[in-house]
């Protein structure tokens, strides 16, 4: 029987002291490594016979302005299809140097996932066959996704900023 | 290259194959995604997609929202079925509140999502007709899709972009002439979808156009990520309904229909039987529901004082009734802080939503788990070596909506 | 218990078996009928104008309901909707346009040939929506010049039906020398087109 725990013992045999930060929200099992590791865990993930992680449900970043050194957290969930156990992976990184190993010859799916990841947030996947921006114009020059920068376009000059709240002379 | 029928001499700097924008201004019923396909006569090469054409930042606008604020933002992503990414949502935010909701206000969901679903299946079968050179069938579902439209207005008041719900249930309960038309839909819906078939299913030409057009194994369609019906067609039993049941699927009986070669026949057959599946899944649902007698008869939300609006004549009466509605509307409310990941079987697959609360009122980050983005990968593999009329087929086949791919 | 229908509860009876399109004013004999060329050209083009749907999002849902049976455009001459700008007299841009998309639907509208109409589906066709975005462009008439703007998100069928009327009514009206008027000629220099 597939459960946490021991998905937890077999990560703590595999990788000790290299996995932390074992948490289980929602009774979703969640842990953390350092990201030179990334691809080690995931194909330990893959290829163990009674892990079976094979397929990559999600892959997406976040921003944490406040935490130096470990500003972005990319995070892979993953799933066994055939035990139905769910598994949440975080790597954090720097803003400065965000270079991560790419799971593209894993996963197939990863290729456009980390795409939209970079574009959003400009996380750099080292090996990535085609590192481009995918929904955003391809010459923007900033990642839009995080914190620092605004949501609307600074271009506009018909907006009225007292009618939507912001500044002005009304209070 | 060699292999190619124009022979080019050597050192010649001119292409041997031509290239084809597919380009975003598709005719209409797609959505607007670019391929850029070399073409070798009339055989694809290789193509290059590009997406984004509709990119509509919904991640970062739902930072700066209250979590009923997202809820028609979730709308827009899949359009053609609205409400299950509206239900979808809804139970993201029960996840996070750890809202339990009762059975009544579960099986009525259910109806509402497996009209959705049906909604979205019928686009994606008749439109796949459609680019056959058969209009004929989508002209008369579309009648159908019609009364689904009015059943949701009798519940909501709107046709496409529904904002059905709440969180915790639904706005008001359903009355007499939503239950009358949810009747006649299941009175008449049988027949209409028996002529579609007798229509597509065993007609000669469209065997021969569908059958062996971008066909995907197992393994692959695994490795890229697929879900949903595109998923069962290549032979995977995948069902999020099944797998996690959530909203109270466990207490239907339904079957899940699985194809063998994933190409496009098989993709449609199986969209096909899962209309019937949702119809049984309806008609056992709309059954449940009215064996709900007294007083139970008359629930249709979980009681969440934070985030479901209290009722008119006790706002004007109580004074908590009155503080929780000033801070509802406000967008005072703080959620509690967390990190969730939900998903349901949407109608192209596995839609998920990745919550992270930092404990205030809009999230701190939400991602949306868009199937159509993540399948749209596989297009080049299925279509390496077709011919360009193929290549159209399997794009409607995959069933790809623009306003997931790009959110 | 049903709700009593409130509104348009008197059915009109047809009169005649067939409706025709209102005759222009103009001097009536035995076997001629004389009126001014813009009205008999306004009539002839006003009911048959053959949209190009560039359908981007939800609004495409939406007219692909008002092109079906229940709500049929096609009654009112836009039987055949094609999708090649040279053939087509209406742009119809129903849903959001994005950054990416502007020099498309700009691409889209030079290669129309006069007369043509647009028509801005929707609230993000109008204004840029609810989408106020660094990505979406607020509204098309920051790229083309656009005659009838439909709100809504997505707007009924009938809405789009109305939005649809107005442009007949501009095309009935519309006099044979405008294209050629410097008042046009300064419109389409405002948006940078030759």
């Amino acid at each position: 029987m597939l459960t946490n725990e021991n998905i937890r013992q077999r990560l703590l045999e595999k990788f000790p002291d290299q996995v932390t930060g074992f948490e289980e929200p929602y009774g979703l099992l969640s842990f953390e490594a350092p990201k030179e590791i990334n691809l080690k865990v995931l194909n330990f993930l893959f290829d163990d016979s009674e892990l079976k992680f094979r397929f990559l449900t999600d892959l997406c970043a976040v921003h944490y302005p406040n935490q130096q050194g470990r500003e972005l957290a990319v995070v892979y969930h993953l799933h066994n299809l055939e035990d139905n156990m769910r598994i949440r992976f975080k790597v954090f990184t720097d803003i400065n140097q965000p270079d991560v190993y790419t799971a593209t010859g894993l996963f197939s799916s990863a290729n456009w996932m980390e795409r939209e990841t970079y574009d959003f947030f400009g996380v750099n996947f080292v090996g990535h066959p085609n590192l481009k921006r995918i929904l955003n114009v391809e010459e923007m020059d900033y990642f839009p996704l995080r914190k620092e920068f605004p949501l609307e376009d600074q271009s506009r000059i018909d907006k009225d900023d007292e009618m939507f709240g912001r500044g002005g002379s009304i209070f | 290259m060699s292999e190619h029928h124009i022979k080019l001499p050597e050192g010649s700097i001119e292409k041997s194959t031509t290239t084809l924008n597919l380009g975003p201004t598709h005719p209409a019923t797609h959505g607007v995604f670019q391929n850029i396909l070399e073409l070798d006569g009339e055989r694809i090469v290789s193509a290059e997609q590009t997406v984004g054409y509709i990119h509509r930042a919904f991640e970062k606008i739902a930072e700066r929202r209250p979590l009923y604020q997202i809820t028609p933002l979730t709308d827009r992503l899949n359009y053609c079925s609205a409400p299950l990414n509206n239900m979808g949502w809804h139970m993201t935010c029960e996840k996070l509140l750890g809202v339990k909701t009762p059975k009544r206000v579960d099986y009525l969901r259910i109806i509402i999502m497996e009209l959705a679903r049906i909604a979205d299946h019928l686009i994606c079968n008749s439109i796949v007709g459609v680019d056959s050179g058969a209009y004929t069938g989508f002209l008369y579902v579309m009648q159908y899709r019609e009364l689904i439209y009015e059943i949701y207005e009798e519940v909501c008041g709107s046709r496409l972009t529904t904002n059905i719900g709440r969180i915790g249930g639904f706005e008001r309960n359903f009355n007499d002439i939503a239950f009358q038309k949810i009747e006649r839909f299941l009175k008449e819906y049988p027949e209409v979808l028996k002529e579609f078939e007798n229509l597509f299913t065993r007609n000669r030409i469209f065997m021969e156009r569908t059958i062996g057009a971008g066909p995907i194994s197992a393994e692959r369609a695994l490795n890229y990520g697929f879900t949903g019906p595109n998923l069962r067609a290549a032979g995977v039993d995948y069902d999020v309904r099944v797998q996690n049941p959530y909203s109270s699927y466990e207490d239907f009986q339904f079957e899940i229909p699985v194809g063998t070669t994933g190409d496009c026949y098989d993709r449609f057959l199986v969209r096909n039987v899962e209309m019937w599946q949702s119809l049984s899944i309806i008609e056992q649902a709309y059954r449940k529901v009215q064996d709900f007698k007294g007083a139970e008869a008359d629930v249709y939300h979980a009681d969440v004082p934070e985030y479901y609006l209290p009722p008119k004549k006790d706002v004007y009466t109580k004074m908590e009734a009155l503080i929780w509605h000033f801070k509802i509307i406000m967008g005072e409310i703080d959620m509690p802080a967390g990190e969730v990941y939900h998903s349901i079987e949407g109608a192209n697959g596995e839609l998920g939503f990745y919550l992270i609360s930092d404990g205030g009122r809009a999230p701190y980050r939400l991602h949306f788990r868009r199937p159509c983005f993540i399948y749209y990968q596989a297009f080049e593999e299925l279509i390496k070596g077709a011919m360009l009329s193929d290549a159209i087929i399997v794009m409607s086949s995959l069933n790809l909506i623009a306003g997931e791919m790009d959110a | 218990m049903a709700r009593p229908v409130a509104y348009n509860v008197k059915i009109k009876p047809l009169e005649k078996d067939i409706s025709m399109a209102e005759m222009p004013e103009g001097h009536q004999g035995e076997g001629f009928f004389a009126t001014s060329l813009d009205k008999v050209i306004g009539l002839a083009r006003k009911n048959s104008i053959w949209p190009l749907p560039f359908a981007t999002s939800c609004c495409g849902i939406e007219f692909m309901a008002t092109m079906g049976a229940h709500y049929d455009l096609a009654r009112f001459g836009s039987e055949r909707v094609g999708f090649s700008p040279r053939q087509c007299d209406l742009l119809m841009v129903m849903g959001t346009i994005a950054k990416k998309m502007g020099p498309v639907v700009k691409q889209v509208y030079l290669q129309m040939a006069e007369p043509r109409w647009v028509i801005a589906v929707g609230a993000c066709a109008s204004s840029g929506g609810i989408f106020d975005t660094y990505s979406v462009l607020q509204g098309i008439d920051q790229v083309v010049p656009v005659d009838v703007y439909v709100p809504g998100c997505p707007p009924r069928p009938e809405a789009i039906i109305d939005g649809v009327m107005r442009i007949q009514d501009l095309v009935g009206k519309e006099s044979l020398r405008r294209r050629n008027s410097p008042q046009y000629k300064a419109l389409l220099e405002s948006y940078g087109i030759q």
